[in-house]
Parts: C-alpha cells; sequence; structure tokens
C-alpha cells in the first residue's frame, strides 16, 4: 500500500483571501509574526446578535478583483473564490493561454459549507417581503453550493473534472485529497480549496445553534483552544485555492514543485461526539501516514484542528499521542487560525497553505492568544519558531462527526 | 487487479409511490406524478406544478424525534436508506465500520427549513437585521449541507470516508461516482450512497420561475414533464431520494450477496461555457461519456440503454442528444433513450441517483422504462425515446448521463456481472 503513486500530486500555487491578508504575501507576513485580527462584528443587521467575535475580511475590494458580471450572479463566498484562484493560477505560472490549450487537463473542485449566505438573505427577502415576481435571476446559481467550483470553471475556461464536496470542515481536507486523486487518474491541473461567507445576519442566526460556538465578546479571549479558558471557537471568513498538479507537468514547464499531498484520510464519528472524534482522528492520521508511506517519526510539525472545546481539544491531543506515539508529545503542533477563526471548510485549506509557506520559510508560525497549554502538546505559541520542515500533518474534524488527516512533504519529496 | 464494485442493495422515496416496487410500477406503467403543487399556495408564480411524495414518515419507521430533527429531504434519505441496506442483506454489526463510507449528493439540502425558519426570524421578509429568538431548535442542522452525510452515517454507524457531494442538479450522479471510486481505490469496502432532495418550496420555485427553467404548463400537470417532444417547455420540479449499498465485488460474492449490477465507470466534466447555458455541441458530455466507457473498457456500441437526463427544458435535450451522437456515432440512433423525469419530475440533487436506481431495475428486469408524454417529434431531437410505453429489451450494459448548472456533465456506466476476470 506504501508504494509511491505513479503520478504524485504537487502543489505549484498558492491563493489566499483569509481575514489576515488577502493575498499570500500579506497572509504569511501575519501569519508569521502572530498577528491576531478577531474582532467584533460590524457587519449591517448583526449588532444585536449573541455572536460578537469573528474573522472578518475588511481590505477585499470586490470590483478590483472581479468583473462586473460575474460579481453580479454571485455571492461574497465566490467572490473570494474567484479571486483565491486567479491568484494561485498566477502564482503557479499557469496563464489563460496554458489552460486554453488544453481545456479538459485543467479541473476544479471546492468544499462549501455555508453556500452564498448574504445574495440567499436577500432574495428571501425580496421573495417574502414583496413576492415572487422580485426574486432575481441568479438566485438560483448565487445560493447553491457549486456555484464557486462552476463560476472558476467558466471564468476561467476550465473543463476538467468539477467537483464540489460539501463535509464539514474536514470537507476541505477531501477536496484537496479529491484534487490529488483526480491527478493521479490523469488530469493534470486541478484548481482546489474552499472559501466561505458565514457573516450575513440569518447565516449568523443559523449557526447559533452550534454548541461549540463562542459567544465571548472580547477578541482575544474568544477563541483559546487547548487552554483552561477554551470556550469555543470563532466563525471566520475567506480560504484559500491551490494548484494541485501532476509532478511531471510542473516539471515539464519548469515550475518548483513546492510539495506533494502524499497522504489522506477520512473518518466519521458522530456529529459532536468529541470524546469520540480521538479514535476517529487518530484512524485518519494513521490512515494518511499510511498512504504516504510516512512514519511518525518524520513528521515536523502538526497543524492542529484546534476547536476550543475543551473535551475536543483534549480528543485531539490524544489523538495526536495515539497515532504518533512518543513523537506526538515532542513534534511542534500548531493552530495559526486562533489569529482569524475558524472558515469552516476553508480552514484546513488555509492550514495547508500555510504548512507549504512554512516548508519554504523553514518556519512555524505560533498560535495567537494561546499560553499555558493545558494538554501534553509541544505547542508553538507567542512567536514563530525556525524548524526544518520537510514533512506536515494537517488535521481537521467538523461539527457534523467528519475526521480527517492530510500529510504533505516538501519539494518534490526528494525520496522515492 | 483491479477491484469492482457492486450494486447490492436499493432503495427509494419518490413521487407516485415510495419504495422501489412502487417506483418500478410508476416507471413501467407509463403513468405520471405530476400535479398541482399542494404543500403551499403557488398563486402568484409561473410554474405551480410538482410531483410531490405522499411521504408519510412515521409509516416508514421514523419515530417522532427523528422526524422533527430531520427536513425532509433527511426522512427521505433515512427512509431509502433503510430499504437499501435490509435489500442488500448486508449486517452492517459485522463489518468493520472504519471500511464503510458514504457519499450522498444533495442540491439545495435544508433550504425548505431554512426558509420556513427564515420567515419567522425575518417577520415575513420584513427586516435584514433578523430576530434569532424566532429560530427554531434545529436550524443549525439545516445550514450545514454535510448533515445529509451525518445523519445517514450515524444511522447507520457508519466510521469511513463520509462526504456529501453538492454539484447542483448532477449532484447524484456525482455521489454515486465518488462512492464508486472510493471502493475501487480500495479507501472503503462498502460504500452507502445515492441523493436526496426536497425543493417544492417558495424560495425554489421562485429562482427557477425568474429564468423560466421551469413548465407553465399549470392547466395540464400530468401532460406537463415533455421530454424531447416538440412542443415541451420546461421541467418539472419534483422531489425525492435514492440510496444504494455499492460493495466490492468480491466481499459481496464472499457472503453470497445479490448483486444487481456492476458500476463500470463515471466520469465529470464542466462546459466552462455558461452556469445555465449549454452549447449545441455536446462536447463535454461526450468526452464524459467516453471517459467512463474508457473506465468500464467497453465500445460505445455495448451500451444497450441510455438513461435521459431529458429534462424537457428545450435547450437541454437538444444539447443532450448531439452529446449522446456524438459519444455513441451510429448506435446512438440503435439505441433506447428514455426520460424519467417525465414521470418523476426533476428532483434537482436527487434525481442523479433515483436515474441511476431506475437503471439498476432496467438492468434486473431486462425492460426499458418510457419517456411519457412523448408524441410531437422535434427534428433536433431524432432519436429513439421510448415513446410512453415501456419495453422489453436485452441489456447488459447502461448508461446514465446527466447535466447541471455550474455546467457540470456527469455519466455513469452500469454492467450486469461479467464472469471474465480482468
Amino acid at each position: 500500500m506504501s508504494a509511491p503513486h505513479p503520478r504524485r500530486a504537487a502543489v505549484t500555487g498558492i491563493g489566499v483571501v483569509a481575514p489576515n491578508g488577502t493575498n499570500t504575501e500579506a497572509f504569511w507576513k501575519a501569519t508569521m509574526e502572530g498577528v491576531a485580527v478577531l474582532d467584533r462584528i460590524t457587519r449591517d443587521g448583526c449588532e444585536h446578535l449573541p455572536l460578537r467575535v469573528a474573522g472578518q475580511i475588511r481590505d477585499f475590494d470586490p470590483p478590483a478583483a472581479i468583473e462586473e458580471r460575474y460579481l453580479v450572479q454571485t455571492d461574497r463566498f465566490t467572490h473570494f473564490a474567484m479571486a483565491a484562484a486567479d491568484l494561485a493560477l498566477d502564482d503557479a505560472g499557469l496563464g489563460r493561454s496554458d489552460t486554453d490549450a488544453a481545456p479538459f487537463s485543467v479541473g476544479v473542485v471546492t468544499a462549501a459549507g455555508s453556500g452564498g449566505g448574504e445574495f440567499g438573505q436577500r432574495e428571501l427577502q425580496q421573495l417574502w417581503g414583496k413576492g415572487s415576481r422580485f426574486v432575481g435571476p441568479y438566485q438560483s446559481i448565487a445560493w447553491f453550493y457549486a456555484a464557486s467550483t462552476g463560476q472558476i470553471s467558466i471564468r476561467r475556461g476550465l473543463k476538467g473534472p468539477c467537483g464540489v464536496v460539501a463535509s464539514d470542515e474536514a470537507g476541505g481536507l477531501d477536496a484537496l485529497a479529491h484534487a490529488a486523486r483526480a491527478v493521479r487518474r490523469g488530469t493534470d491541473v486541478m484548481v482546489a480549496g474552499a472559501t466561505e461567507a458565514p457573516l450575513a445576519p440569518y447565516s449568523m442566526v443559523c449557526q447559533l445553534g452550534y454548541e461549540e460556538l463562542s459567544t465571548v465578546d472580547e477578541p482575544d479571549r474568544a477563541y483559546r483552544p487547548f487552554t483552561t479558558a477554551a470556550c469555543g471557537f470563532v466563525p471566520a471568513e475567506g480560504g484559500a485555492m491551490l494548484v494541485v498538479e501532476a509532478e511531471g507537468s510542473a516539471r515539464e514547464r519548469g515550475v518548483p514543485v513546492r510539495a506533494t499531498l502524499a497522504g489522506h484520510a477520512a473518518t466519521f464519528t458522530g456529529a459532536s461526539r468529541w470524546r469520540e472524534s480521538r479514535e476517529g482522528l487518530a484512524q485518519a492520521i494513521r490512515g494518511a501516514l499510511d498512504e504516504a508511506g510516512c512514519a511518525p517519526e518524520e513528521i515536523d510539525v502538526v497543524f492542529a484542528d484546534a476547536l476550543g472545546v475543551p473535551e475536543a481539544d483534549r480528543a485531539e491531543a490524544l489523538a495526536i499521542a495515539d497515532a504518533l506515539g512518543p513523537h506526538g508529545t515532542r513534534v511542534p503542533v500548531t493552530a495559526p487560525k486562533t489569529a482569524v477563526g475558524r472558515a469552516y471548510g476553508a480552514a484546513p485549506v488555509l492550514d495547508v497553505a500555510t504548512a507549504v509557506l512554512a516548508m519554504e520559510h523553514g518556519l512555524i508560525p505560533p498560535t495567537p492568544n494561546v499560553f499555558d497549554i493545558c494538554h501534553d502538546l509541544d505547542l508553538v505559541t507567542v512567536r514563530a519558531r525556525a524548524a526544518e520542515v520537510r514533512t506536515a500533518l494537517v488535521l481537521s474534524r467538523g461539527l457534523m462527526g467528519s475526521n480527517a488527516a492530510l500529510v504533505l512533504r516538501r519539494g518534490a519529496a526528494g525520496a522515492s | 487487479m483491479r477491484r469492482r464494485v457492486a450494486v447490492t442493495g436499493i432503495g427509494i422515496v419518490a413521487p407516485g409511490g415510495i419504495g422501489v416496487p412502487a417506483f418500478w410500477d410508476l416507471l413501467t406503467s407509463g403513468r405520471t406524478a405530476t400535479r398541482g403543487i399542494t404543500f403551499f399556495d403557488p398563486s402568484g408564480l409561473r410554474s405551480q406544478i410538482a410531483a410531490e411524495c405522499d411521504f408519510d414518515p412515521a409509516a416508514h419507521g421514523l419515530d417522532a424525534e427523528q422526524i422533527a430533527r430531520s427536513d425532509r429531504y433527511l426522512q427521505f434519505a433515512l427512509v431509502a436508506g433503510a430499504e437499501a441496506i435490509q435489500d442488500s442483506g448486508l449486517d452492517l454489526a459485522a463489518e468493520n465500520p472504519w471500511r464503510v463510507g458514504v457519499s450522498l449528493g444533495t442540491a439545495v439540502g435544508g433550504t425548505t427549513r431554512l426558509e420556513h425558519d427564515y420567515v419567522l426570524v425575518s417577520h415575513g421578509g420584513q427586516r435584514w437585521d433578523v430576530d434569532h429568538r424566532e429560530a427554531g431548535p434545529h436550524l443549525h442542522r439545516a445550514f450545514s449541507p454535510s448533515t445529509l452525510a451525518s445523519a445517514v452515517a450515524e444511522r447507520f454507524e457508519a466510521r469511513g470516508p463520509v462526504q456529501t457531494v453538492s454539484t447542483g442538479c448532477t449532484s447524484g450522479l456525482d455521489a454515486v461516482g465518488y462512492a464508486f471510486h472510493t471502493i475501487e481505490e480500495g479507501r472503503a469496502d462498502v460504500c452507502i450512497t445515492g441523493a436526496s432532495d426536497s425543493p417544492i418550496s417558495p424560495i425554489t420555485m421562485a429562482c427557477f420561475d425568474a429564468i423560466k427553467a421551469t413548465s407553465p404548463s399549470n392547466d395540464d400537470p400530468a401532460h406537463a414533464s415533455r421530454p424531447f417532444d416538440a412542443r415541451r417547455n420546461g421541467f418539472v420540479m419534483g422531489e425525492g431520494g435514492a440510496v444504494l449499498v455499492l460493495e466490492e465485488l468480491e466481499h459481496a460474492r464472499a457472503r453470497g450477496a445479490h448483486v444487481y449490477c456492476e458500476i463500470g465507470g463515471y466520469a465529470t466534466f464542466g462546459n466552462a461555457y455558461h452556469m445555465t447555458g449549454l452549447t449545441g455541441e455536446g462536447l463535454e458530455m461526450a468526452r464524459a461519456i467516453e471517459d467512463a466507457l474508457g473506465q468500464a473498457r467497453l465500445d460505445a456500441t455495448a451500451i444497450d440503454y441510455v438513461n435521459a437526463h431529458g429534462s424537457g427544458t428545450l435547450q437541454n435535450d437538444r444539447h443532450e442528444t448531439a452529446a449522446v451522437k456524438r459519444a455513441l456515432g451510429a448506435h446512438a440512433y440503435e439505441t433506447p433513450m428514455s426520460s424519467i423525469k417525465s414521470m418523476v419530475g426533476h428532483s434537482l440533487g436527487a434525481i442523479g441517483a433515483i436515474e441511476v436506481v431506475a437503471c439498476a431495475l432496467a438492468l434486473a428486469h431486462q425492460v426499458v422504462p418510457p419517456t411519457a408524454n412523448y408524441e410531437t417529434p422535434d427534428p433536433e431531437c431524432d432519436l429513439d425515446y421510448v415513446p410512453r410505453v415501456a419495453r422489453e429489451r436485452r441489456l447488459r450494459s447502461v448508461l446514465s448521463v446527466g447535466s447541471g448548472f455550474g455546467g457540470f456533465q456527469s455519466a455513469v456506466i452500469m454492467n450486469l456481472p461479467r464472469e471474465k476476470t480482468e
């Protein structure tokens, strides 16, 4: 089972639109410096809700990034997706003429959890406030979860395999794994990732039912996983798209293989059954290591799920120990998402982007707002830590019960 | 050696009757289950018709708590899932739960409850700053699309890869395709797959009204869904759920399971053209068919039946006819191709899985379901659409295709098991 895949899936481009940076450089700088940007929610119509803190994107100007005809027919989550896809394709050196030369060789897969909530709320208000004649022609294509994959495919002329997974937070890793499998099956390039926009008033009302949600109103205290002050998670918007490419295709184009998606596995242990997620997450880690042909000791950093719920944090710390053995308490663990919040399916995709950047810079970014760890983990806090990162493990769990693990290898994976 | 994937159980909730026997009876009778909308007052809408399920969840084994916390589309999936598991004869308690996966599709998921609670919190669409105190206790489950696969995995205690697939109107085919690849690639031995949607709600009807995609034949609902007919004027909304048990073939044989058929190939491509528009050429759907044929190691001439997307919109049926001719060549003219949407409507994300179940039954019974309401030929749609009457035919390999918003084009190939080893 651990034989190397004949077509390895490489990361050749990264595009980030996040609360702490709307391009990859700004995102990495803020992440490395541990700048926390969680803030009081200032969206129109949200002032009165008992959810006060989130990771909001403030410096994204949609008309500067996206043509008017695409803007009018899409929700904010798709604006982020289109912009992030552009950044990733540019980063990979793939221009329109490259993809037009072989459109069936380039596909798109996204994970989606929030859908087009702001657009949807506006049209629901038209329908129920005024009447069915006032519902606009774009509601049918803006609200649904497939909007981002479809619009990226159309706007960039990409005719390869198109997919949409909606499997919780962990779906972000599933989408990347889906892309890696498409590459192994013969597609040259996949544009893959997730973006979310869950901060419209009605979307926030929908999230209030999650018992794991933090309702603390001080931004520095609202999301503090692995501490005795853990009080739940904070939602965020934004995300990342990556270019996942056959290693041979990257070599032919003369672009660097920045990392390979070496192993992935996903399991399910039930919605909000956090104690049971220990076994599920450990099982996912073992599966991902096995597919990557990777020994536990080879893992140089773990990007934790870090839900911020005491029982879930404990389960995660124990799962890391269960699956990695003694190495589990020695390996550096980090959760840079405490700076920006959890952007649902996009959260682990941001972590994968960060992992690739950490490999390139030899720096493990810290976990802002988190001190005094109450679990047996070497959590990187306060400031970034210099380290050679050859292999990274990214973990994610979803509120509806999914667990996933992804192993990344640096560069062309010199091994093999 | 390549792992082969068998269908060993099927279950269904569809308009016109709940459960596999009622569904097959409807399809082979050529009756239609389309009618005037009864779920809400549709006046003011352009299209006021739909294929509704007469579905009583309590009569199908769901308890009061399951009913209260599960949206209608989840109820469909739970009921169809129970039928499929029972049909498969699989003893899930004896399976390694980490090797049992779930892959279910939905296009609009929990939107019916999202809309219901929206009306409460917005005081009937009057306020943007919605009042959270009016929201129901299960709203968060409607907000998250992953609730579908999660609810089914919890019910049947699957612990392997569990995912919800949401590619709009190809969700059902894609969910089955993902399940097929999951088993083929060795990530699970059993996968509970299928799709569910309950889109007959004011907001979903209104948004298809806005683009005139649905049929306005309100005065004759029984004959409103007319795929491939020259007088077709849009699709008729439907609802329902279908679940299949997929199993690695040797795993199924080892326990002596009945094998309906194998999944031979699955592919999907984007047309990169328009979110709702289709080209006349059908290039991308043809490519999906060719790719799926390649996986199944079949020539185009091996296809004995095409289960069409056949939504009954002007552009879809033309596009699809062109695509099938492009992929199957002259053989397309000798191959029956029908649309069951003429009878059960178009249930968005669910219909692809409902059509896969129809294909499994067609193979089992060696009968091709008809296209109801087909009367007047359209010169641009010149294939054999099996008008109105089911047809006996020797079927070994069948093809089901789907086309959806976003430009997605998907194809699944199903075969009767052949004993030759590969």
